[in-house]
């Protein structure tokens, strides 16, 4: 048995290979019929070999339970996904865009306000903010950018539009399994790359590197970088290796630095030495114990205080997650709008925000269609999915609502585009996928070419987050020619 | 290089010098079986009594048979230096340290324990456990070559070499521990009723006790008599050029420390464990006080690792404290 386009049917969905049975869009046609030529064996051997593959590199994420934290192989679909060059020369130039404009309301925020003054944005949002530290007010990082690394998760409607639907600009994750991703990809499907031009992606962590080093503090040849980590039993403890492994960089761990006379210093070896860039994983309220939860065994005493008085850059600034909430989310084409007098070259999903009276009515009356997102939770917590929800569900959910309406804002349940897994007895089969690009502001600006697609590996299922099952695939950005 | 670093690849290279060195021993003692006669019973209890966890199986186990004390020593997680354990300390240690040894150092590492644990149950059973045992050696020994060929030779490279000698000298100590104390005196033939029998087997069992630090070749090559106890110690202990002997893993422990900065007092301590060794009267001490001079040098050797983690590993600190946190 092999695959049968004809029969692989996405129905309503935008499919990002076929664009109806039996016909595959131009810039996947290549793949399909290669997919095609070969038997269900060889499918299910090409599985098995990935499979392998991420055992022996160890490609991992950690998972917590009650019986202790479980390091799991990493969920990885074998067929690529493909996203044409044309298309994605204006997205990235859209996520470029809203990263700048980002910053300038993070900037805006701590310093002068004049967004909030002349009510482009409501300024009660402000005060009921859990990520505005007001630490942070008056602070001025390098090139005044706060988040100088940023995750956004984009979703393909069935117009075959990419849509945002989220920013995540505290410690956004991923990045380190789209370069595996692909790695293994050309262990598995060597062939395939001589049909495609694919844009590399290897250079990610070059780049990230030069971003480092600009924002360093002291003007040296070789400022001392490193990644901080909360450590091993972090569910990203893979990624924050994988990245100080591929910049050369030192790994770090609360209890490695030291903070004198108003400087970090790492422990080594030869005694203690600078540190100037901290590419920090470690979330704000752990960073510093002095300002910051105080039992945290996580952070450095005495970091905020180095960072304000300018002696340690840190990525991201703290505070920098006051624009990463899905309240203040609704508001970016207005940023865009307002600070790089410009029009959003990607659009918003469309949200109703409960803290308006007349849109959280909507909303209540509504949940049985609606997607209800708590501001600030993260990897899909906390949220209700109106109609897949039962009737006591949501009307519990409408309490919570009715509570604290700032916390909540919905999303008409938008219909993410799907792409064909590799299923058993290799079969193909459409799921449900999103799409997470890495983008880098420091000096410059930096997309990576197409970024992390994660899959719901359950059958209509919208859930791509890998703490819930999600899985992922390798994304190519091919020139529309194919060949 | 950062403290904590430095600290993880020493024991990431203790913990795999203590696998291969577990896996050669059993090796060599499940080959001794085969050379003595039927109804001889040397003690299975001995391979526990030499890694030193006689308490914990002892807690677990009964009876001293063959299947208890390989389960125990192989494959049980629960036993915190079985060769499985070791292993995951190894790539527990590895992957931690990840971003400092080379990636196919890594992937060696992970390769180990995933084949370790897929096949450990099975090498309970005499017939597959040779293979195993190689398997795991062999592998070991490819990882040492790896780091050597691979990995700069710097100060991540000599926390390696100084965890890997110093294990050794441990482990040498042991077996000849065993050999001379604790192995002898076990070895009967006939019923529990009968005299200890220790010739003609005493020659083989010190054979053995060579085998299982792959100096047996080399003991041949060098000591022209024929193998007794008296001089296998002494090339045990004293041969410069034996890598495995306690004085030469002393010697490389100096070289190491030399490339160090503030290794004073580390240094200190090597040469004490020196002189003691290169001062060891051999012959009388196998006539008397042999037992007590193993216990006086392992004190010392453990006293190398204690002046190592002052100069150079984190201050012990109370970090209980885990990051539930997930990150998006």
């Amino acid at each position: 048995m092999r695959i049968d386009w004809k029969s692989y049917n996405p129905g309503k969905f935008y499919d990002e290979v076929i664009s109806s049975p039996a016909h595959p869009r131009k810039t996947a046609r290549i793949l399909a019929r290669y997919l095609a030529s070969l038997s269900s064996e060889e499918l299910q051997m090409r599985k098995s070999s990935a499979e392998l593959a991420i055992k022996t590199m160890g490609i991992s994420f950690t998972v917590y339970s009650e019986a202790g934290n479980i390091d799991r192989e990493w969920p990885f679909d074998i067929i690529p996904r493909i996203i044409s060059e044309t298309q994605w020369r204006a997205t990235s130039k859209g996520l470029e865009q809203r990263l700048q404009a980002l910053n300038c309301f993070i900037h805006d925020i701590y310093n002068d306000q004049k967004i909030l003054k002349d009510k482009i944005v409501p300024a009660e949002l402000l005060a009921d903010s859990v990520n505005f530290r007001k630490e942070c007010v008056g602070m001025k990082p390098a090139f005044n950018v706060w988040a100088n690394i940023c995750g956004t998760d984009l979703i393909r409607d069935r117009d075959g539009k990419f849509y945002v639907l989220e920013d995540n600009l505290r410690v956004p994750s991923g990045v380190s399994y789209m370069l595996e991703n692909r790695k293994v990809t050309k262990r598995v499907f060597p062939e395939l790359f001589e049909n495609y031009n694919i844009q590399p992606i290897t250079e990610y962590p070059s780049q990230l590197f030069d971003m480092l080093a600009a924002i360093s503090p002291r003007p040296l040849d070789y400022p001392e970088i490193v990644v901080l980590t909360p450590g091993i039993y972090n569910s990203a403890y893979f990624e924050h290796s994988f990245l100080a492994q591929q910049m050369g960089v030192e790994l770090v761990e609360g209890n490695d630095l030291v903070v004198e006379n108003d400087c970090v210093y790492m422990r080594t070896i030869n005694g203690l030495a600078r540190v100037d860039v901290i590419y920090r994983r470690i979330d704000d309220m752990f960073l510093d114990p002095e300002v910051f939860h105080k039992d945290s065994a996580l952070g450095v005493p005495g970091l905020m205080r180095a960072w304000l008085k300018g002696n340690v850059a840190l990525a991201n600034a703290p505070g920098a997650g006051v624009a990463d909430d899905k309240v203040i989310y609704t508001f970016v084409p207005a940023m865009i709008k307002y600070y790089l007098g410009e029009e959003a070259i990607l659009p918003n999903v469309p949200s109703y925000l409960c803290i308006d009276k007349k849109q959280c009515q909507y909303v209540l009356e509504n949940l049985d269609k609606l997607v209800v997102k708590p501001a600030n939770e993260s990897g899909g917590y906390g949220m209700l999915m109106g109609p897949q929800a039962s009737r006591k569900e949501r009307a519990e959910f409408a309490l919570k609502v009715k509570a604290n309406p700032r916390n909540y804002m919905a999303q008409p349940l938008i219909s993410l585009s799907t792409a064909p897994v590799l299923v058993d007895k290799g079969a193909a089969e459409p799921r449900h996928i999103d799409l997470r690009p890495f983008i880098l502001q420091g000096r410059n600006s930096y997309v990576t070419p197409g970024g992390l697609t994660r899959v719901a590996m359950v059958k209509g299922s919208y859930i791509v987050n890998s703490s819930q099952g999600g899985g992922s695939k390798d994304t190519w950005v091919v020139s529309d020619g194919g060949v | 290089m950062l403290s904590r670093v430095g600290e993880r690849i020493y024991w990431l290279s203790r913990y795999l010098e203590r696998a291969e060195n577990s896996a050669r021993l059993m090796n060599v003692y499940s080959s001794l079986l085969l050379d003595l006669p039927k109804g001889a019973r040397i003690g299975w209890h001995t391979l526990v009594e030499i890694t030193g966890s006689f308490n914990e199986f002892d807690e677990k186990f009964q009876a001293n048979d063959e299947r208890s004390v390989i389960r125990f020593l192989l494959a049980d997680t629960k036993n915190p230096v079985s060769i499985l354990s070791s292993l995951e300390m190894a790539r527990e240690n590895a992957r931690t340290t990840r971003e400092i040894i080379p990636a196919e150092a890594w992937e060696q590492i992970n390769n180990l324990y995933l084949y370790t644990r897929e096949n450990a149950a099975k090498g309970i059973s005499r017939g597959p456990r040779n293979q195993l045992l190689q398997q795991i050696i062999a592998h070991c020994q490819q990882l040492t070559g790896l780091l050597a060929g691979a990995m700069s030779h710097n100060s991540a490279y000599n926390f390696i070499r100084l965890g890997r000698n110093l294990e050794r000298a441990d482990m040498t100590t042991r077996i000849v521990d065993v050999g001379s104390v604790s192995l002898l005196p076990t070895l009967q033939v006939g019923g529990a009723a009968s005299e200890p029998v220790i010739e003609p087997y005493e020659n083989i069992i010190w054979m053995n006790v060579l085998r299982s630090l792959s100096a047996y070749q080399m003991y041949r090559q060098h000591v022209l008599d024929r193998v007794n106890g008296e001089d296998v110690v002494t090339f045990l202990l004293q041969d410069t050029q034996l890598p495995r002997s306690v004085i030469h893993c002393l010697s490389k422990l100096e070289f190491c420390l030399q490339k160090l900065p503030g290794n004073e007092d580390a240094i200190l301590q090597v040469s004490r464990a020196q002189a003691l060794v290169a001062s060891a009267d051999i012959p009388a001490l196998l006539q008397k006080g042999l037992l007590e001079f193993i216990d006086e040098l392992q004190v010392e050797i453990g006293e190398i690792h204690g002046r190592i983690a002052e100069a150079w590993f984190l201050p012990v600190v109370e970090n209980t404290q885990t990051q539930a946190q997930s990150q998006k």
